[in-house]
Formats: C-alpha cells, sequence, structure tokens
C-alpha cells in the first residue's frame, strides 16, 4: 500500500491531495493541465517540498520529521522529454543509475534491453536518437536504477503519433513484466484508457475521484465519458479460434465477443470498445454484418451535449458496465428508459 | 628573452589553475542562488573588466603592502611582503582574470538549466557526485573557454603587473613588461620578435579556441 498526501500553496494555486493506492499496477494521475498532476508527482519524488507524508509500505520517505533527499529515494521517474546525459552515449546512460543503485539489482541489464528493443542504440549518441528511441532509452535507464515505483511524467506528450504508437506497446510489457507500480501523469484519455488499472482524478489541485479505470471510465458525471475517445475496458478470456475467418472468440462479464485477428495463446487479455462503436437495437435483427451483439439493458444515461447520448448499459446475468454512444433522436426514437432490455451492438472490439 | 617567456608561461599556468578552483564554485553559486545580492557579487567580479589596469594595480599595492592589514596579515604568516613577488603578481592574475573565468563558466552552468541535476537526483546521484559527473562534463565547453581566456589574458597582462610587481627579472619580468623595456631602450629586434611572437600565439589561441569549442557542444 503507499499513501501520500500533500498540501500548499504554488503561487495562486493550492494543492491538497491525500490517497492510497495499490502497490502494483499502472496509476494513471488525470486531469487537464494545470490540476496539480506534476506536481504530485515530483512531491512524491522529493524534486519539490509541500506539507505531508508520503508512505510506501512500511517505509516513510516524508512526514513531519523526514524528507528523504531525492537521490536517497529508490525510484525512477522518466521526464516529459527524454533528458538524456548529451555527454554520454546510450550505454553510459543506462549503467549511469544502475551504478549507484541503492539496492540488490532487481532487474539485469540484459532483461531491459530487451523489453525495451535497445540493443542496437547502445553505442550511440543521444542526439543520434529519434524522440521514440530517447524516451525508450530514459524509461530504460530508470528502470535499471532498481526502482521501487516508476513515476512517469507524461512521456508521451513530447512525440508525435508515430513514436507514441511506438512505445505503447513497450509500456504494455513493463506493465506485465515488472512488479513495481507505475505512476502515470497524463492528460490524454486514449493512454488512461490504455494503460491505466487505477485512476486518480485530479481537478483544481483536489481529488475528484479515485478508482479501479472501469468503475470510473463509465460514470456518466466524470470526464473519461465524456471525452472523444469515451471508451470500456474488459478483461477477456480468450475461447476458442475460428481458422476459416480468423476470429478469436472471447468471454467478457455478462457475454461472449468475437475479435477480428489471432490473439496470441494467453488466457486473459484486455479489450476495448469505444462508446461510439456501440449502436443500440430494441429486437435483435437476424440479418445483420454485426457479429457482436449483446443483450444489455439501461442502467443510466446522460446527454453529452444537444445532439449526443451517453448511456451505461449492464451486460445481462448482472455483467459488466459498457458505454455507449447514441444520438439524442434515436434515444427519443427508441423510447428507451432506465431499465429498457435491448441489444447492444459493437461495431468494432481493440485488443490492448 | 627565454627567461621572461618562461616566467610568463608559468604565470599564465598558475593562476588559470587557481581561478579553475576559484571560479567553478564561485560561478556554480552564481548560476543557482537565488539570493537578490548575488548581481552585486557579481558586478563585483566583473569590475577589473571595466576598471583600468593601473588603477586595479594601485589599489593592490596598497592593499597587499606590509602597511595594510592584509599584507602585513600575509607578513606575519609567510614573512615576507607581496609585492614585487611572483605570489604577488599571481594574486593580481587572479583578480584581474576573474571575469574572463566566471562569466564563461556561469553562462554554461546558467543554459544547462535544472533538469540534468533533477535526473542525475532521481538516479541516486548526491549533489558532489552530479556536479562531478554531469555538471562538469556538461560545462566542458564553458571550461574551455574561460581557461583559455584567463591563459591568453594573463600571457597579455601589463598594467597591473608594472604596478604591483614592478621590473625583476626571472620574478617578475613577464614578456609584456619585457617588450615595453626593449621599446624603451630602443632595442626594435627583440621587440619585433617577441611582439610577432605574441601576435602569432594570440591567433592561434582564438582559432584552436573555436575550433574545438564547436565539437564541444552538445545539441
Amino acid at each position: 500500500m503507499i499513501e501520500a498526501r500533500f498540501c500548499g500553496q504554488l503561487g495562486h494555486f493550492k494543492l491538497d491531495v491525500h490517497f492510497q493506492s495499490p502497490n502494483k499496477g499502472i496509476i494513471a494521475l488525470f486531469g487537464v493541465s494545470g490540476c496539480g498532476k506534476t506536481t504530485i508527482l515530483r512531491c512524491m519524488a522529493g524534486l519539490q517540498r509541500l506539507e505531508g507524508f508520503f508512505h510506501i509500505e512500511n517505509d516513510i520517505w516524508q512526514d513531519q520529521k523526514t524528507f528523504l533527499p531525492t537521490y536517497r529515494r529508490p525510484l525512477g521517474y522518466v521526464f516529459q522529454e527524454a533528458s538524456l546525459f548529451p555527454h554520454l552515449s546510450v550505454k553510459e546512460n543506462l549503467q549511469f543509475g544502475a551504478k549507484r543503485s541503492l539496492q540488490v539489482s532487481t532487474v539485469s541489464f540484459e532483461e531491459i534491453i530487451d523489453l525495451l528493443g535497445i540493443e542496437k542504440l547502445l553505442e550511440r549518441r543521444p542526439n543520434k536518437l529519434s524522440g521514440g528511441e530517447r524516451q525508450r532509452v530514459a524509461i530504460g535507464r530508470a528502470l535499471l536504477s532498481s526502482p521501487r515505483l516508476l513515476l512517469m511524467d507524461e512521456p508521451l506528450s513530447a512525440l508525435d503519433r508515430d513514436n507514441k504508437n511506438e512505445i505503447i506497446p513497450y509500456l504494455d510489457r513493463l506493465h506485465q513484466n515488472l512488479k513495481i507500480p507505475i505512476f502515470y501523469v497524463t492528460h490524454d484519455v486514449f493512454e488512461v484508457e490504455r494503460l491505466a488499472d487505477h485512476l486518480i482524478l485530479l481537478e483544481n489541485g483536489k481529488i475528484k475521484e479515485i478508482g479501479e479505470l472501469n468503475e470510473l471510465a463509465a460514470r456518466l458525471d466524470l470526464p473519461l465519458a465524456k471525452s472523444q475517445e469515451a471508451a470500456t475496458v474488459f478483461e477477456a478470456q480468450v475461447i476458442e479460434y475460428d481458422e476459416q475467418y480468423e476470429l478469436t472468440l472471447v468471454k467478457i462479464a455478462g457475454g461472449k465477443l468475437w475479435l477480428p485477428s489471432k490473439v496470441p495463446q494467453k488466457n486473459m487479455i484486455k479489450i476495448r470498445i469505444l462508446a461510439q462503436d456501440v449502436s443500440l437495437a430494441k429486437y435483435r435483427g437476424d440479418a445483420s454484418s454485426i457479429l457482436n451483439i449483446l443483450p444489455a439493458t439501461v442502467e443510466s444515461f446522460a446527454p453529452l451535449n444537444n445532439s449526443k447520448m451517453n448511456v451505461v448499459l449492464r451486460l445481462e446475468n448482472n455483467g459488466a458496465q459498457l458505454l455507449a454512444r447514441i444520438t439524442r433522436k434515436s434515444w427519443d426514437h427508441l423510447e428507451l428508459k432506465i431499465g429498457t432490455p435491448l441489444f447492444a451492438q459493437v461495431k468494432s472490439v481493440a485488443l490492448i | 628573452m627565454l627567461e621572461a617567456i618562461v616566467l610568463t608561461i608559468k604565470l599564465a599556468t598558475i593562476t588559470t589553475l587557481v581561478l579553475l578552483l576559484i571560479g567553478m564554485p564561485l560561478a556554480w553559486w552564481l548560476a543557482r542562488s537565488k539570493r537578490w545580492w548575488k548581481e552585486i557579487i557579481a558586478s563585483i567580479v566583473t569590475l577589473p573588466l571595466v576598471l583600468p589596469p593601473t588603477v586595479l594595480g594601485f589599489y593592490l599595492l596598497i592593499t597587499l603592502s606590509p602597511n595594510h592589514f592584509i599584507g602585513k596579515l600575509f607578513v606575519d604568516v609567510f614573512g615576507y611582503a607581496l609585492p614585487f613577488t611572483f605570489t604577488g603578481l599571481v594574486i593580481g592574475s587572479v583578480i584581474y582574470s576573474l571575469p574572463f573565468m566566471v562569466q564563461p563558466l556561469r553562462d554554461s552552468f546558467e543554459s544547462m538549466g535544472e533538469r540534468p541535476l533533477e535526473v542525475a537526483a532521481t538516479l541516486r546521484a548526491s549533489p558532489l557526485d552530479t556536479f562531478i559527473s554531469v555538471v562538469i562534463p556538461m560545462a566542458r565547453s564553458g571550461l574551455l573557454t574561460g581557461s583559455v581566456l584567463t591563459f591568453a589574458h594573463t600571457v597579455g597582462e601589463f598594467g597591473v603587473i608594472l604596478m604591483i610587481g614592478g621590473n625583476i627579472p626571472s620574478e617578475t619580468k613577464v614578456l609584456s613588461v619585457a617588450i615595453y623595456d626593449y621599446v624603451e631602450s630602443l632595442q626594435w629586434k627583440q621587440a619585433h620578435w617577441l611582439s610577432g611572437g605574441m601576435l602569432i600565439f594570440s591567433f592561434l589561441v582564438i582559432v584552436i579556441m573555436r575550433l574545438v569549442e564547436r565539437r564541444f557542444r552538445y545539441d
């Protein structure tokens, strides 16, 4: 368990947060620019000092009496810009933290190099790398210092789309292979849905909501459901693979879904369904090109604007929640209300 | 003539080394401190740049002489007075060249910003470790510029030396003073040799510094 409280005035801005989080998984600190998420991360690292405390399991990094300086805290920090040391090669950058590690190394050099795909870059100079490569090296450098937690401050925001897409799969791999918690600051809904397990939602220096991603993503009063890329994420179990059509059947709480493409044989996977890819029908049509049709009932709804409506569905047998975005015209036309049974037609499912 | 050359090189080398030791912490403090009065200190450091060397030399002569308490303190500790000695020249040169070392260093410390220091701290480097393994290597172009400027400036020093060092062969008679002497005594040939040598030396210093500095920069 990690517990932190930071409180203080920064210019015109007042930060006052107190949270607990599990000591594993990716915890996203999410909010618009200027909501205080980076400040929280800097306080956790000891780069900035505000009133409060910070405990990791039984270790105290900050309380009324103690304030460990940053270099005495076993953490990894990935900044927005990779900030590699220009006077050192990639390899020397990677070794910088490893050499100074406070505890017995928990990861091997080869393992991290392999995980991040940077073996070909070792002899190069930082100024000869692309933005994505640089950020991967920065992540590797942080991990090789054997941290007990990894802090990432919008690590993708300085990158273009291509470089972002290049890095995300590596972050997934870290998530699966590392046992340390990752605090991930972002203002990008896509990154939250793609990566986070837990979410700390921030607004004006205060915590608005904290919880599991699945619960908060379907909360219509929170910003995730209101965003363009609103989606629901499910844990799914692979059931079978249809060779003829190259489709994989997976089971989620309350239904089964076909995924296009073969899923590498793993028991549990994560899938994501965009709210705008879900349409609603009162009756199950016989002839439809849509493969995935799930019985569900309306659980809650909230208009998004004059034309769109957000609807939270509950899948059958008290299954998972599914977020749908339809037009208000359709909502009125179908005469939907809370408790209406219907069929959710899912146009596309993405494996994440 | 050779005596003067050797003495000059010795003086410039020692001055540069002493200034590296004093200049690094001073420039670091000027670059990082948030105290309002640091610019006053910075102005004092820059003063030798605009002050006529004779004025600086005059005050140094007074301060270092055994009649002044600083000069007297030195006599009490080391047993000799500073004016008209090589040590006196080193002290004068260090003060005279201070801005040439401190300003380039301060610039390169400031231009690297806070970030490399924070990164080093998150990688378990203590402040001293960070200074040695990150700050100094990253400021190498400033170190080079500062050292070369200090060395060259000390080689060309005249006014301050004449005021506090006089003209004692192999003790305080450096190149610039020697040239002055040759001209005074109408020995044009020797004056030509030394002056021409200085001209070439100065030119080479600047060319080499520019070339090396370009390679030293990080983008």
